[in-house]
């Protein structure tokens, strides 16, 4: 909201550097987002009159023109057609900068030196207009060398823009701004009546607002409210022998400087009103409003309104979300014809026209949730709907109608006549001001201060709260909150909103700051530790880490290997990308075409992050899906394929300490799942479950299956897929000791005496995993085997088709002894018994 | 059908052919013989020119379809060949994955990089837990209840404009969502600490959240948050206002400092919003902090006792204080990002760099 500080002199004597102002707003949550400077650079800009004009031999966008500045002649280029001799201008000389840091300097136009620049109300930030130059002649005290700003009684101003947070509605306007800056600066705070009004804005024009001389309001318009719970309060003033015109200059230049465009003295009158004091109003043509009146009343299911907008609307029927009712305020004409929607935005048929003589002014309260709905589901917000779903209040309406029939009085003619009285039609859930005891160790209690009573009642009462202390120091303050504060809820939730009110006004720049200490230490959890330790050991192998998005696309989805139903977005920013991810995979691998098209694609990359689905069993209490937090890495650097990911693998499970891992392989999901490599993948399944031997899923390694690498485009030089290794681990899982079981946390004695080596080459046929033939080995090798470890694999004609041969190192030991040659001869053919007896496999 | 030519017979031959094709090299043969220049189709095509137009008509529509037929076969059966070959070299390039030899696979001898917003996680992360906060975390699929009802955020609450939601189309319309903001977390951990017991609470809860803003230099539609509750006897808005610069110092240097100015939050009252000193100019003004000295962070207060009561919670026996900022602006600031997208690019010349 834009509020320029003379303005707020309209209620306080406000003073001093406006940059001390504004941090003062800021500080009371009045955010200043902007300060701007206007009519500044209007100091040297003076009243010329036209002394000569004439063409420019080869020009014909601009004239030269010599204007006096009352002692010289100055010679001038102009553009501008809109003048002649002896009008009045406005002249900005060589030197001067205008508004918004444009300076005047001199020019060479088409032969002729141009010293200066005859400005338009635009280029003075004065009007938007800009068809052409400014002319002065009407304005009374405009004379030749004659300052601008004196002739046009303006001093330089400044304009806070000023963010109002959504509880504030009273703050959306410059009462209320006013109010809370006079409050907190000490200052006596009063909305001015209309003559006191018009004596600071305009001294030299009308003062005395018309008195109500009209006929009784009653018998000259109706109003009836059938729908007394979406509007509580309705009233109408009538003001006829209007004549619609342009509004005053002062009344303009407020709109403008305010950020509002000025329409008409009728329009211009409603909105001033609703700047200055908050309360929105709808003005209507009562010639045009059949039956003479208005009629307040819900709409029907599916009835329509064409709005001020020229857009058709359908009202009565609750959309999606929650909590719509689908009741929709309708205001209509005596006959019951919609002419508006209450509290958003008027219609067509009975606004304001250049022949309007009579109007009916509506200032009503109406419910703030109701017209939320509705604007919500009409994607209709106007500047009446946001102040009325923040709450308006209603006790403040009748204030605002009066200072539009006085501001009307003065702007529309001679003619103006107020009726007398006020239709005002009263429900039963119009709020009424709210009594909450504040008590001071409550205050205290959540600000870390020490106020008393009296002085917690002191900050509150500039606010136009009634404040009396109740008793002593330390007893509640009894606080009457007014309703213009919607935000203040009632007790016990008061008395928090209250001590907000406390804390402001007194300054939170003020409040006291200590640091809190508390005897439970802070820490990670096992699982946060170890995440960063999973991360750390992928960067260790060279993996940099990815964020990808988690909307994806149908087809990302299927190519990854799920199949339907996918958890939708209803409204994604893009369409196409609606689903929440299954797999990172698609996103990862794009992220490596990313890379190669910059040239940079033998990358590793990982994510640790959500994967999403519905839920096997829904939560009656939470969303009906679940959130898997999984670690995904593709490792797409040169020679990188299967085993890079095998290799990540080892290191991963070592640096957990995983006790007992499998990797069994095989496809693994189904037919529909392309994402891994048929032949060359595995799942990865922990060791048997405490429980029942039962096998849990840590995840999946190996290599991405050549038609998905391909789907996204990455390809080698050879034209064909790219080998993509990929890890795929579900940290819910992994790093859960339960599930993934670690190696015992107590420590194996180690031995003292030497060790034995024992080097066994089997040929194995090529059904029968390495895997297989190890854990045959640790079985056969029983407590002396210290380690076994694959060191060679050999395949060639010598061993046939169909097999090839594994070398293993086996190391034995004793923690008693030293192992004699018997025993390791024993347990060396015990081994070579068991594997070849188990795997049809043969020593070598 | 003409009585000097058999369409019909013709597409039953192509068919029996292309069927019978078994490989790449086969089927682009059959291809050549069935619907190629020189094929019988193609022929009967060429003859349509010497025929009455009647009859031109009749048999043009029937040889139309006819090629049409051949091509869809021809098409079906090279994808299913395809296929097969695909798979049995997939096959052939089988890998017994048990047979890894520690040692045999290189790396690229460098080491990878965490993303700019982990790193910035767990060093701010680490700043908590130093202070004695723990670290929770919650899902990103929220109900309408946990991310705002609970928040004392009722629906159609005007302060739901401050966020863009994305929902999801999951049960009632609007009653599943991604979470906006990390505060739900905050729900559960009071939901769970009254279950068990075991307030209070002292947690710091970072994770994903989701608005449905358009990305630009300085918003993403998915971010990260960092939020911050202490839920004890005692705990006062000065304790905030510590807390909150302790964590600026600790977190972004010794010279750089907080201020708290009032702001409205639903689920915190008094509620503020914080700013620390610029880490550009340090507080002289420049045009990075609009000549203010301050730069926004996040917001914070003492939790709303309308959260109090929807957790179950009395708010005269505990109070407490909630705050909350954005990870990745963290990161922005600290690091002079130009332009946010940066991090959701994941190139790696970007990545590289920390």
């Amino acid at each position: 909201m834009r509020v320029p500080l003379s303005w707020l002199r309209d209620f306080a004597p406000f003073e001093g550097d406006p940059a001390d102002i504004a941090a003062t707003l800021d500080d009371l949550g009045l955010v200043v987002e902007v300060v701007e400077h206007v009519g500044e650079g209007l100091g040297d800009v003076v009243v010329a009159r036209i002394e000569e004009v004439t063409a420019i031999e080869g020009a014909d966008k601009i004239r030269r023109v010599v204007v006096t500045d009352g002692s010289d002649l100055v010679e001038v280029a102009c553009g501008a057609k809109n003048f002649a001799v002896g009008d009045l201008v406005a002249l900005a000389p060589v030197g001067s900068v205008l508004p918004g840091g444009f300076a005047i300097g001199k020019r060479k136009m088409k032969g002729m030196v141009s010293n200066g620049m005859l400005c338009s109300g635009r280029e003075l930030r004065l009007s938007e207009d800009h068809a052409g130059i400014l002319i002065l002649n009407e304005v009374d005290g405009a004379a030749p060398g004659v300052l601008l700003t004196d002739a046009l009684g303006i001093g330089p101003d400044v304009v806070f823009d000023v963010a109002v947070e959504a509880n504030r509605p009273d703050a959306w306007c410059m009462a209320g701004v006013a109010r809370d800056l006079a409050a907190r600066m000490g200052l006596p705070f009063a909305v001015p009546s209309t003559p006191d009004l018009m004596s600071l804005v305009d001294p030299g024009g009308p003062q005395a607002p018309v008195p109500s001389s009209g006929p009784a309001v009653g018998s000259v318009a109706t109003v009836q409210v059938d729908d007394l719970e979406l509007c509580p309060r309705f009233t109408a003033r009538v003001v006829t022998g209007i004549r619609v015109g342009e509004s005053p200059d002062w009344l303009t230049r407020r709109l403008l400087a305010a950020g509002m465009r000025p329409i008409n003295n009728v329009v211009d009158a409603s909105n001033y009103v609703m700047l200055e004091l908050g309360q929105p109003t709808h003005p209507y043509d009562l010639d045009r409003l059949a039956g003479g009146g208005l009629l307040v009343r819900r709409a029907g299911a599916g009835e329509t309104v064409t709005t001020l907008d020229d857009v058709e609307r359908t009202l009565g029927r609750p959309g999606p979300g929650l909590g719509d009712t689908g009741q929709d305020c309708l205001i209509c004409d005596a006959t019951g014809a919609p002419v508006g929607i209450g509290g958003i935005m008027g219609g067509a048929s009975s606004e304001i026209g250049p022949d309007t003589t009579d109007v009916l002014l509506e200032a009503a309260y109406f419910v703030p949730m109701a017209i939320a709905r509705t604007s919500k589901r009409l994607n209709l917000r106007t500047e009446a709907s946001a102040r009325f779903e923040r709450g308006c209040d209603p006790a403040g309406i009748d204030r605002a109608a009066e200072r539009f029939c006085e501001l009307l009085a003065l702007t529309a003619g001679p003619d103006v006549t107020v009726a007398e009285g006020v239709l005002d039609i009263v429900g039963t859930d119009v709020p009424v001001p709210l009594e909450v005891d504040v008590r001071p160790s409550r205050v205290n209690g959540l600000l870390g201060t020490e106020l008393t009573a009296p002085a917690i009642a002191e900050l509150l009462v500039p606010l136009g709260m009634e404040a009396v202390p109740t008793g002593g120091d330390d007893d509640p303050v009894r606080v009457v909150v007014p309703t213009f504060r919607p935000d203040v809820r009632p007790a016990p939730m008061g008395e928090a909103d209250l001590t907000e009110e406390v804390a402001r006004t007194y300054g939170y720049s003020r409040l006291p700051r200590r640091h809190p200490a508390w005897p439970q230490p802070g820490g990670l959890t096992t699982y946060q530790r170890e995440r960063r330790k999973l991360k750390d050991v992928l960067c260790g192998i060279g993996a940099s880490e990815a964020w990808t998005t988690a909307f994806v696309t149908e087809s990302d989805q299927v190519t990854a290997g799920f199949p339907p139903p996918y958890i939708e977005v209803t409204n994604p920013l893009v369409d196409a990308e609606r689903f929440l991810r299954s797999s990172m995979a698609p996103g990862l691998v794009r992220a490596i075409v990313y890379n190669a098209e910059r040239r940079q694609g033998d990358v590793r990359l990982f994510e640790v992050g959500s994967v999403f689905r519905l839920a096997d069993v829904p939560d009656p209490e939470g969303p009906p899906a679940e959130v898997d937090e999984r670690l995904c890495a593709v490792f797409a650097g040169e020679g990188d394929d299967a085993w890079s990911a095998v290799a990540a693998w080892h290191t991963v499970a070592g640096s957990l300490g995983l006790a007992d891992w499998v990797m069994e392989q095989g496809h693994h999901r189904g037919n529909d799942g392309r994402v891994s490599h048929e032949y060359r993948s595995a799942t990865l399944l922990s060791g048997p479950a405490v429980s029942g031997g039962r096998r849990v899923t840590l995840g999946e390694v190996g290599e991405l299956d050549p038609t998905f690498v391909e789907t996204f485009g990455l390809v080698g030089t050879d034209g064909r897929p790219r080998r993509v290794g990929w890890l795929d681990l579900d940290l819910d899982v992994l790093l859960d000791p339960a599930r993934a079981t670690r190696r015992p946390l107590e420590s194996a004695p180690i031995s003292r005496f030497p060790s034995s080596d024992i080097d066994l080459a089997f040929v194995v046929p090529d059904e029968v995993p390495a895997g297989s033939v190890e854990a045959t080995l640790v079985e056969a090798g029983g407590e002396l085997l210290e380690s076994v470890q694959l060191f060679d694999v050999y395949r060639g004609e010598s061993l046939g088709d169909g097999a090839r041969s594994l070398a293993y190192r086996l190391r034995f030991c004793a923690l008693d002894r030293t192992l004699t040659d018997e025993e390791t001869a024993s347990l060396r053919s015990g081994c070579i018994t068991a594997v070849e007896q188990a795997h049809r496999a043969a020593l070598r | 059908m003409t009585g000097a030519l058999d369409v019909d017979a013709l597409v039953d031959e192509a068919r029996g052919a292309i069927e019978a094709a078994d490989s790449t090299e086969e089927i682009r043969h059959v291809a050549a013989t069935v619907s190629g220049k020189k094929s019988a189709l193609a022929e009967a095509s060429r003859a349509l020119g010497s025929m009455d137009p009647e009859a031109r008509k009749e048999l043009g529509r029937e040889l139309h379809e006819a090629r049409t037929t051949v091509e869809e076969l021809l098409e079906s059966r090279r994808s299913e060949i395809r296929f097969a070959e695909l798979s049995a070299e997939m096959a052939a390039s089988r890998l017994d994955l048990t047979e890894y030899v520690p040692g045999t696979v290189a790396g690229p001898g460098s080491r990878g990089h965490l993303h700019l917003v982990s790193q910035t996680r767990d060093a701010l992360e680490d700043v908590f837990v130093g202070m004695g906060f723990d670290v929770a975390e919650g899902p990103e699929i929220e109900t309408d209840w946990y991310n705002f009802g609970a928040l004392n955020i009722p629906p159609a609450h005007p302060a739901r404009g401050m966020w863009d939601t994305f929902y999801l189309h999951l049960g009632e319309p609007e009653s599943t969502l991604l979470r906006t903001h990390t505060s739900p977390v905050q729900i559960h951990l009071m939901e769970q600490a009254v279950l068990d017991g075991t307030l209070p609470i002292h947690s710091v809860m970072p994770g994903r959240c989701y608005r449905r803003d358009t990305p630009d230099a300085r918003h993403l539609a998915v971010f990260h948050q960092i939020e911050g509750l202490v839920v004890d006897r005692g705990i006062t808005f000065a304790d905030l206002a510590g807390t909150i610069e302790t964590f600026t110092t600790a977190y972004f240097g010794p010279d750089i400092h907080s201020r708290l100015r009032p702001a409205y939050f639903p689920f915190t009252e008094p509620s503020a919003e914080f700013e620390v000193t610029c880490a550009i100019c340090h507080g002289g003004g420049c045009r990075t902090c609009s000549q203010t000295g301050w730069i926004e962070l996040g917001g914070c207060g003492m939790v709303d006792p309308a959260v109090f009561a929807s957790v179950g919670i009395d708010a005269d026996d505990w109070t407490g204080f909630a705050f909350g900022f954005g990870i990745d602006r963290c990161a922005q600031m600290r690091h002079q990002i130009a332009d946010m997208r940066a991090l959701i690019e994941n190139d790696i010349r970007f990545l590289r760099q920390f």
